[in-house]
């Protein structure tokens, strides 16, 4: 019977449609595997944000790349607890984000206290230090829309869900 | 019980989806692209938890509604949002009021809500309680440079802040629905959030330059299906493509 393992591995091969440098395992979305036969498969997934419009895509791929893989019935369930955090987003992920031009989610201050706590985010760029917020909304759910001071490069930062 | 958690989940839902509603109608309209961007990207994260919402509402009643069939085929008195929810945007000081003070109670309530009996609710407040977090921060960020900010921009918000505070006491109500679920654990006992919601208040407002608005005139009734004379617009709009096209899909 085909191992947990090996249906892990070709989830790698699913792409975040938002942020296609990641896979879905890097982003930490697929939360459970479960092999019930050579043909039968299930899987968890858990939403980043509760209105990420990614997810029907996603849930496409997954069935797309498995059917591919030989797999006849593949059941896809959507979970909400425990709650997705960025801190089950894998190292290599923060990595491949930072190559992408999108600044990783460093440590969160806490988000109750209000003014002049925008954590520190290095460009991605030129990795100076010397950035600042524009909006704490960007172009995704995911995303804040943040500007380099040293290189005035602007650049999206993946920020911080706990 | 099962009536009761239909119509508690659908009070949640519709603040929600009725928000997220009218956070939308700014898209293309905010002062600046980040707002734009912003003000629909909370709207986003509203709709998102309407859906998890409304989704388990139609599991609870069991008679074969779905999600979308009680976001967008409901009659006006169906609708159970507080009445604050269904104001109009107004100019940018009214609609980041209406958000705020909204927020402010959103925080407090799934707060609460996370450690509900009822395992489905507990989830969608836990998963909510993180995205409302950034919410009141943008709000009450707003609230401070617009109170403490021009003459013109404090005029405005203080404005708004008055017109609008009356609809805060509804976000306190409760009524039968709401006192055999709290015996059982699943809702919660609003007056309980009452001084974290004032400590909140006052500590922005104060920061803001303004106060707490001297107003005995409390409304209610949005949680009965009473609604002011703008939800009645809001709602055609939204239902239109469902009345129009029935079944109709993306």
């Amino acid at each position: 019977m085909v191992t947990e393992s090996t249906i892990w591995s070709y989830l790698e091969e699913v792409p975040d449609p938002e942020v296609p440098v990641l896979s879905i395992i890097d982003l930490g979305i697929v939360r459970g595997v479960k092999v019930i036969s050579d043909s039968e498969v299930h899987i968890t997934i858990t939403p980043t944000y509760s209105g990420c419009p990614a997810m029907n895509y996603i849930e496409k791929s997954i069935q797309e790349i498995l059917t591919e893989k030989g797999f006849k019935t593949i059941h896809i369930d959507t979970i909400l607890a425990p709650a997705w955090t960025t801190d089950w987003m894998s190292e290599n992920g923060k990595k491949k984000l930072l190559e992408y031009g999108i600044a990783p989610p460093v440590n969160e201050v806490d988000k109750l206290v209000l003014f002049g706590t925008a954590p520190t985010v290095k460009c991605p760029q030129c990795g100076s230090k010397d950035t600042k917020m524009l909006s704490q909304f960007g172009s995704t759910a995911c995303k804040a829309l943040y500007q380099c001071t040293s290189c005035l490069e602007p650049f999206d930062y993946f920020k911080c869900l706990k | 019980m099962k009536n009761n958690l239909f119509t508690y989940t659908l009070r949640i839902a519709d603040d929600s989806l009725i928000l997220g509603q009218r956070l939308s109608e700014w898209c293309g309209h905010g002062p600046v692209i980040e707002e734009d961007i912003a003000l629909t990207n909370i709207a986003l994260d509203l709709i998102g938890q309407a859906t998890s919402l409304l989704e388990y509402a139609a599991k609870v009643e069991g008679k074969g509604r779905t999600a979308d069939d009680l976001a967008f085929l409901r009659f006006e008195n169906e609708y159970l949002n507080a009445q604050l929810i269904e104001q109009k945007n107004g100019d940018f000081g009214v609609t980041i009021v209406r958000q705020w003070i909204f927020d402010t109670f959103r925080l407090s309530f799934y707060e609460a809500l996370q450690h509900s009996s009822d395992s489905q609710l507990a989830a969608i407040a836990e998963k909510s309680l993180k995205e409302t977090k950034y919410h009141w921060k943008h709000s009450s960020e707003w609230m401070i440079r617009l109170g403490d900010g021009t003459e013109e921009s404090h005029l405005r918000v203080n404005e708004a802040l008055i017109s609008l505070w009356k609809f805060s006491d509804e976000l306190f109500f409760m009524d039968e629905v709401d006192k055999e679920l709290i015996a059982a654990g699943i809702a919660i006992d609003l007056e309980t959030l009452r001084p974290a919601f004032n400590e909140r208040i006052n500590y922005v407002l104060n920061e803001a330059t303004l106060e707490v608005p001297d107003s005995t005139w409390k409304l209610n009734g949005g949680r009965l299906g009473r609604h002011t004379e703008h939800f009645g617009h809001l709602i055609a709009e939204m239902q239109y493509m469902q009345r129009a096209y029935p079944n109709m899909e993306w």
